[in-house]
Protein backbone atom coordinates (compact mmCIF):
# COMPACT_ATOMS: atom_id res chain seq x y z
CA UNK A 1 0.00 0.00 0.00
CA UNK A 2 1.46 3.50 -0.68
CA UNK A 3 0.35 6.68 0.62
CA UNK A 4 0.95 10.01 0.49
CA UNK A 5 2.20 11.83 3.62
CA UNK A 6 2.23 15.71 3.97
CA UNK A 7 4.12 17.35 6.79
CA UNK A 8 3.09 20.99 7.54
CA UNK A 9 4.52 23.80 9.63
CA UNK A 10 6.84 23.32 12.79
CA UNK A 11 7.40 19.50 11.38
CA UNK A 12 7.63 20.71 8.06
CA UNK A 13 10.68 22.49 8.95
CA UNK A 14 11.86 19.73 11.37
CA UNK A 15 11.61 16.75 8.58
CA UNK A 16 13.19 19.14 5.85
CA UNK A 17 10.51 18.68 3.56
CA UNK A 18 6.90 19.01 3.32
CA UNK A 19 6.13 15.68 1.78
CA UNK A 20 6.88 11.80 1.39
CA UNK A 21 5.20 8.63 -0.92
CA UNK A 22 6.05 5.69 1.24
CA UNK A 23 4.84 2.22 0.48
CA UNK A 24 3.42 0.70 4.01
CA UNK A 25 4.01 -2.79 5.65
CA UNK A 26 0.59 -4.45 5.40
CA UNK A 27 0.01 -3.89 9.50
CA UNK A 28 0.06 -0.44 8.99
CA UNK A 29 -3.94 0.20 8.58
CA UNK A 30 -4.58 3.50 10.66
CA UNK A 31 -3.74 6.98 11.41
CA UNK A 32 -1.79 6.35 14.56
CA UNK A 33 -0.26 3.15 12.87
CA UNK A 34 1.74 4.98 10.49
CA UNK A 35 2.66 7.99 12.70
CA UNK A 36 4.57 4.74 14.98
CA UNK A 37 5.84 3.53 11.74
CA UNK A 38 7.37 7.17 11.03
CA UNK A 39 8.00 7.42 13.55
CA UNK A 40 10.35 4.68 14.28
CA UNK A 41 12.34 6.27 10.86
CA UNK A 42 12.34 9.92 11.78
CA UNK A 43 13.53 11.82 14.88
CA UNK A 44 11.51 14.59 14.11
CA UNK A 45 8.08 12.74 14.01
CA UNK A 46 9.40 11.19 17.33
CA UNK A 47 9.92 14.10 18.93
CA UNK A 48 6.61 15.74 17.78
CA UNK A 49 4.34 16.80 21.17
CA UNK A 50 -0.01 16.46 20.24
CA UNK A 51 0.54 15.71 16.45
CA UNK A 52 -2.66 15.95 14.35
CA UNK A 53 -3.44 13.64 11.50
CA UNK A 54 -6.00 14.57 8.31
CA UNK A 55 -6.50 11.59 5.98
CA UNK A 56 -7.65 12.99 2.43
CA UNK A 57 -8.09 16.43 3.98
CA UNK A 58 -10.48 15.54 6.53
CA UNK A 59 -8.73 15.75 10.51
CA UNK A 60 -9.72 12.43 12.06
CA UNK A 61 -8.35 10.30 15.38
CA UNK A 62 -5.63 8.37 14.85
CA UNK A 63 -7.56 5.42 14.39
CA UNK A 64 -8.88 6.18 11.19
CA UNK A 65 -8.27 4.03 8.13
CA UNK A 66 -5.54 4.38 6.31
CA UNK A 67 -6.46 3.10 2.39
CA UNK A 68 -3.81 2.87 -0.60
CA UNK A 69 -3.49 6.07 -2.37
CA UNK A 70 -4.78 8.04 0.44
CA UNK A 71 -2.90 11.65 1.31
CA UNK A 72 -2.26 11.93 4.70
CA UNK A 73 -1.14 14.79 6.83
CA UNK A 74 0.98 14.99 9.97
CA UNK A 75 0.67 18.68 11.46
CA UNK A 76 1.11 20.90 15.27
CA UNK A 77 -1.96 21.94 16.90
CA UNK A 78 -3.20 24.26 14.37
CA UNK A 79 -2.84 27.96 15.26
CA UNK A 80 -5.30 30.49 12.90
CA UNK A 81 -7.65 32.75 13.43
CA UNK B 1 -18.51 33.15 -1.96
CA UNK B 2 -18.75 32.59 1.18
CA UNK B 3 -15.06 31.53 2.14
CA UNK B 4 -11.81 32.68 1.39
CA UNK B 5 -8.25 32.13 1.63
CA UNK B 6 -6.38 34.62 0.42
CA UNK B 7 -3.13 36.84 0.38
CA UNK B 8 -4.82 40.41 -0.54
CA UNK B 9 -6.08 42.29 2.38
CA UNK B 10 -10.38 42.61 2.52
CA UNK B 11 -12.35 45.84 3.32
CA UNK B 12 -14.17 45.18 6.26
CA UNK B 13 -16.94 47.82 5.68
CA UNK B 14 -17.71 46.34 2.73
CA UNK B 15 -18.07 42.62 3.19
CA UNK B 16 -20.57 44.07 6.13
CA UNK B 17 -22.48 45.82 3.90
CA UNK B 18 -22.64 42.50 1.26
CA UNK B 19 -23.81 40.65 4.03
CA UNK B 20 -27.16 42.33 3.85
CA UNK B 21 -27.42 44.04 0.64
CA UNK B 22 -31.11 43.18 -0.73
CA UNK B 23 -32.04 41.33 1.84
CA UNK B 24 -35.10 42.72 3.74
CA UNK B 25 -35.42 40.20 5.44
CA UNK B 26 -32.03 40.90 7.25
CA UNK B 27 -32.78 42.12 10.48
CA UNK B 28 -29.08 41.83 12.00
CA UNK B 29 -25.20 41.41 11.08
CA UNK B 30 -22.84 40.58 13.39
CA UNK B 31 -18.61 40.42 12.34
CA UNK B 32 -15.46 39.77 14.05
CA UNK B 33 -11.98 40.99 12.79
CA UNK B 34 -8.67 39.74 13.51
CA UNK B 35 -5.14 41.50 13.49
CA UNK B 36 -1.73 40.51 14.22
CA UNK B 37 -0.90 42.04 17.39
CA UNK B 38 2.20 44.03 17.64
CA UNK B 39 4.90 44.02 20.97
CA UNK B 40 8.16 41.99 20.42
CA UNK B 41 6.58 41.03 16.90
CA UNK B 42 8.16 42.09 13.96
CA UNK B 43 5.87 40.08 11.24
CA UNK B 44 4.06 37.35 11.21
CA UNK B 45 3.63 34.29 8.58
CA UNK B 46 0.41 32.13 8.35
CA UNK B 47 1.29 28.76 6.97
CA UNK B 48 -1.69 26.88 5.80
CA UNK B 49 -3.03 23.64 3.75
CA UNK B 50 -4.39 24.30 0.61
CA UNK B 51 -7.39 22.35 -0.13
CA UNK B 52 -7.98 21.34 3.20
CA UNK B 53 -8.20 24.73 4.50
CA UNK B 54 -11.12 25.86 2.29
CA UNK B 55 -13.20 22.14 2.92
CA UNK B 56 -12.82 22.71 6.75
CA UNK B 57 -13.74 26.23 6.86
CA UNK B 58 -17.17 25.41 4.61
CA UNK B 59 -17.60 22.56 6.98
CA UNK B 60 -17.24 24.95 9.89
CA UNK B 61 -19.98 27.28 7.88
CA UNK B 62 -21.97 24.62 7.66
CA UNK B 63 -22.12 23.70 10.64
CA UNK B 64 -23.35 26.85 12.05
CA UNK B 65 -25.83 26.86 9.61
CA UNK B 66 -27.30 24.04 10.62
CA UNK B 67 -27.29 25.59 14.32
CA UNK B 68 -28.37 28.73 14.20
CA UNK B 69 -30.60 30.75 11.69
CA UNK B 70 -28.43 32.68 10.26
CA UNK B 71 -29.14 34.12 6.21
CA UNK B 72 -24.99 35.11 4.69
CA UNK B 73 -22.24 34.06 6.35
CA UNK B 74 -18.72 35.12 4.99
CA UNK B 75 -15.45 34.00 6.29
CA UNK B 76 -11.90 35.26 4.71
CA UNK B 77 -8.41 34.24 6.07
CA UNK B 78 -5.35 35.66 4.93
CA UNK B 79 -2.10 33.66 4.51
CA UNK B 80 1.41 34.85 3.93
CA UNK B 81 3.34 37.32 5.53
CA UNK B 82 1.49 39.92 7.75
CA UNK B 83 2.60 42.75 9.91
CA UNK B 84 1.30 44.16 13.41
CA UNK B 85 -1.99 45.80 12.63
CA UNK B 86 -2.73 44.14 9.67
CA UNK B 87 -6.00 42.59 9.14
CA UNK B 88 -6.06 38.41 9.51
CA UNK B 89 -9.65 37.44 9.57
CA UNK B 90 -12.88 38.38 9.08
CA UNK B 91 -16.16 36.41 10.02
CA UNK B 92 -19.66 38.41 9.43
CA UNK B 93 -22.66 36.49 9.83
CA UNK B 94 -26.39 38.03 8.63
CA UNK B 95 -29.47 36.55 10.46
CA UNK B 96 -32.94 38.02 11.09
CA UNK B 97 -32.33 38.26 14.97
CA UNK B 98 -29.51 39.53 16.12
CA UNK B 99 -28.96 36.37 18.61
CA UNK B 100 -28.04 34.05 16.11
CA UNK B 101 -25.67 36.50 14.24
CA UNK B 102 -23.13 37.19 17.64
CA UNK B 103 -23.53 33.18 18.45
CA UNK B 104 -23.00 31.83 14.92
CA UNK B 105 -20.46 34.43 14.35
CA UNK B 106 -18.52 33.11 17.40
CA UNK B 107 -18.57 29.60 16.91
CA UNK B 108 -17.43 30.09 13.95
CA UNK B 109 -14.46 32.03 15.03
CA UNK B 110 -14.19 29.40 18.09
CA UNK B 111 -14.34 26.17 15.89
CA UNK B 112 -12.05 28.28 13.07
CA UNK B 113 -9.03 28.44 16.22
CA UNK B 114 -9.06 24.85 16.50
CA UNK B 115 -10.70 22.82 13.50
CA UNK B 116 -8.96 25.15 10.54
CA UNK B 117 -5.29 23.78 9.42
CA UNK B 118 -3.76 27.56 9.57
CA UNK B 119 -0.04 28.10 11.56
CA UNK B 120 1.48 31.36 12.87
CA UNK B 121 5.07 31.77 12.54
CA UNK B 122 6.13 35.22 14.65
CA UNK B 123 9.37 36.88 13.48
CA UNK B 124 10.84 38.20 16.43
CA UNK B 125 14.75 39.96 16.93
CA UNK B 126 15.59 37.04 18.59
CA UNK B 127 14.66 34.30 15.18
CA UNK B 128 11.80 32.83 14.36
CA UNK B 129 9.22 30.65 16.20
CA UNK B 130 5.61 28.62 15.62
CA UNK B 131 2.95 30.18 17.82
CA UNK B 132 2.04 27.01 20.30
CA UNK B 133 -1.83 26.19 20.78
CA UNK B 134 -3.23 27.46 23.69
CA UNK B 135 -5.42 25.47 25.98
CA UNK B 136 -7.97 28.21 26.27
CA UNK B 137 -8.91 27.87 22.43
CA UNK B 138 -9.39 24.39 23.13
CA UNK B 139 -11.56 24.87 25.97
CA UNK B 140 -14.13 27.75 23.89
CA UNK B 141 -14.94 25.44 21.44
CA UNK B 142 -15.66 22.83 23.66
CA UNK B 143 -18.14 25.42 24.86
CA UNK B 144 -20.14 24.69 21.67
CA UNK B 145 -20.42 20.90 22.02
CA UNK B 146 -22.36 19.50 25.00
CA UNK B 147 -24.94 20.66 27.07
CA UNK B 148 -25.35 24.18 25.91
Amino acid sequence: MSVKVLYFAGLREAMGRSADSVNLPVDVTTAGGLRDWLAGQHEAIRMAKNLRVAVNQKMVGLDAPVADGDEVAFFPPVTGG
Amino acid sequence: MTVSVQEADFDGGAEIAALSAGDDDAGAVASFVGLVRGGEILAMTLEHYPGMTEQALQDIVGQASQRWNVRRVRVIHRVGRLAPGDQIVFVGVSSRHRGDAFAACEFIMDYLKTQAPFWKKEETPSGGRWVDARESDEAAARRWSGGS
